[in-house]
């Protein structure tokens, strides 16, 4: 719940504050509501929390945060997990 | 010293760690708090209290939301799961915490309805698929989930949805920050400022900390280098006489924070009087309830919560650890009847808690080794 997980963003969905997102090769849906100022396009990186993305991140900031976060074991696979099981519409 | 290869950079750690020993002032010590767990775990897990000289020493936080949570909350939370027609949902770091009558886990094998969700916009989804229920999201964390639950109030509210409440239990990092710094017992130099809630909040909110109370803070990042390299700024302000807020964390932590975030929390949600805190007691402004006009989403209105208060059970320590009195290890039950399987105090339960994370990562027999050795 406290882990800030990078994705990429795959495409704009229907709804404006909607983004198909792809975190570690899971792609689900992230509202990008709280970034409205911000101009998400699809290749810019977020970082997500709970399915909210709060911040834009640069590209290697993003595969730092991956390499850190798959070394840190169960407590990203248990979020990874719990992410594949999420349904956001 | 098994811990010092396991991440990369470790030449680099090492070159920081030899600058940070450097502007060690001979006889004086350092304590800097690490406010947040997601620090705390990345410390123990790399071994980095290895990397610094004996004189300075990390004071875990109360910066992991399930660890703070007093067992009274969770018991109105099961309270409300017990309502008819009620689904619960939740984080699934909620689900082994102990209330004063067990978890939502020994709650749901009574036969509660009692859901794990990724984001509360999932508590939602439920809600819209099941009409004839009325659907609670179990709402914890600090700012940076806080605004995720504001922002699935206000989706639920322009979809006129009528079966969804949220029991908000969400607290705020700047009061139990202030209640540290008031406590008698505390001696610190300095704090290592969290990554995400920053996210949110942006720096100028710790600014307090360096104007009234003279002590720095750096908002640190994640990785072992990050915290290394915080250290090291904090240093640096101590030896210059400065006291300031830096961010080190540039990468993520935008200084004015994320505005749209905050303004939807305000729009939601406002200041409690007052709340309980695990281990702290009672702070002052330290919580968030739900605003009367979004009253219908609120499940401390909607079921009449019976508002329970549950003393912590006298053998767990948990409060001195938050506030960096003990060393998880140092408590009387750590590793013997309070277990990550058998838990009695919260911060066993999170992975993110500092009893787990010294638990789960060997740091108990290394300083129990080192207090035999000294001895």
């Amino acid at each position: 719940m406290c882990l800030g997980i990078p994705g990429e963003v795959i495409e704009l969905l229907d709804r404006p504050d909607l983004a198909k997102v792809n975190v570690s090769g899971v792609r689900r849906a992230i509202n990008i509501g709280l970034l409205e100022n911000e101009n998400v396009q699809p290749g810019d990186w977020i970082l997500i929390h709970v399915g909210f993305a709060l911040s834009k991140i640069d590209e290697d900031e993003a595969a730092a945060a991956l390499a850190f976060l798959e070394g840190i074991g169960t407590a990203y696979t248990d979020e990874l997990d719990a992410l594949a099981e999420s349904n956001i519409e | 010293m098994r811990f010092v290869d396991e991440f990369r950079d470790a030449e680099k750690a090492q070159v920081l760690s030899g600058q940070i020993a450097a502007l060690c002032e001979p006889g004086r010590h350092y304590s800097f708090m690490e406010v947040c767990g997601g620090h705390t775990h990345t410390i123990y897990k790399h071994g980095l209290e290895d990397y610094l000289p004996e004189s300075v020493s990390l004071v875990h936080g109360p910066g992991c939301p399930v660890c703070v949570i007093p067992m009274g909350r969770l018991d109105d939370a099961i309270y409300i799961s017990e309502q008819p027609d009620v689904i619960m949902t939740s984080f699934g770091d909620m689900m082994r915490v102990p209330g004063g009558k067990g978890s939502f886990f020994d709650s749901k094998a009574k036969g509660a309805d009692i859901r794990m969700v990724y984001s509360p916009l999932d508590s939602l989804k439920i809600a819209r698929a099941n009409p004839d229920k009325k659907v609670v999201f179990m709402a914890i964390g600090f700012e940076t989930t806080a605004p995720s639950t504001a922002m699935t109030v206000l989706r639920a509210a322009a979809d006129g949805l009528e079966n969804f409440s949220i029991f908000c239990n969400h607290v705020t990092i700047i009061p139990a920050i202030k209640a540290i710094l008031d406590s008698p017992d505390m001696r610190l130099d300095g704090f290592l400022g969290p990554g995400h809630v920053s996210t949110v909040i942006g720096c100028k909110p710790y600014e307090f900390i360096a104007r009234d109370h003279h002590k720095p803070l750096v908002c640190a990042g994640f990785e072992p280098l990050d915290i290394l390299a915080s250290i090291y700024q904090l240093m640096v302000q101590l030896r210059d006489g400065r006291c300031e807020v830096e961010n080190q964390y540039t990468r993520v932590v935008p200084w004015d924070g994320n505005l749209k975030a905050l303004q939807v929390i305000n729009e939601v949600m406002e200041l409690r009087p007052y709340f309980e805190w695990r281990g702290l007691g009672f702070i002052s402004h330290s919580a968030l309830k739900v605003r009367e006009e979004y009253a219908k989403f609120d499940a401390e209105e909607i079921f009449k919560i019976p508002g329970i208060r549950v003393a912590d059970p006298k053998a767990c320590q948990c409060g001195e650890v938050l506030k960096g009195v003990i060393k998880p290890w140092e408590c009387k039950v750590f590793g013997t009847a309070c277990t990550p399987e058998t838990p009695i105090g919260t911060c066993m339960v999170s992975p993110e808690g500092a009893c787990a994370a010294y638990y789960n990562f060997g740091r108990f027999t290394r300083e129990r080794v080192k207090e035999a050795t000294r001895a």
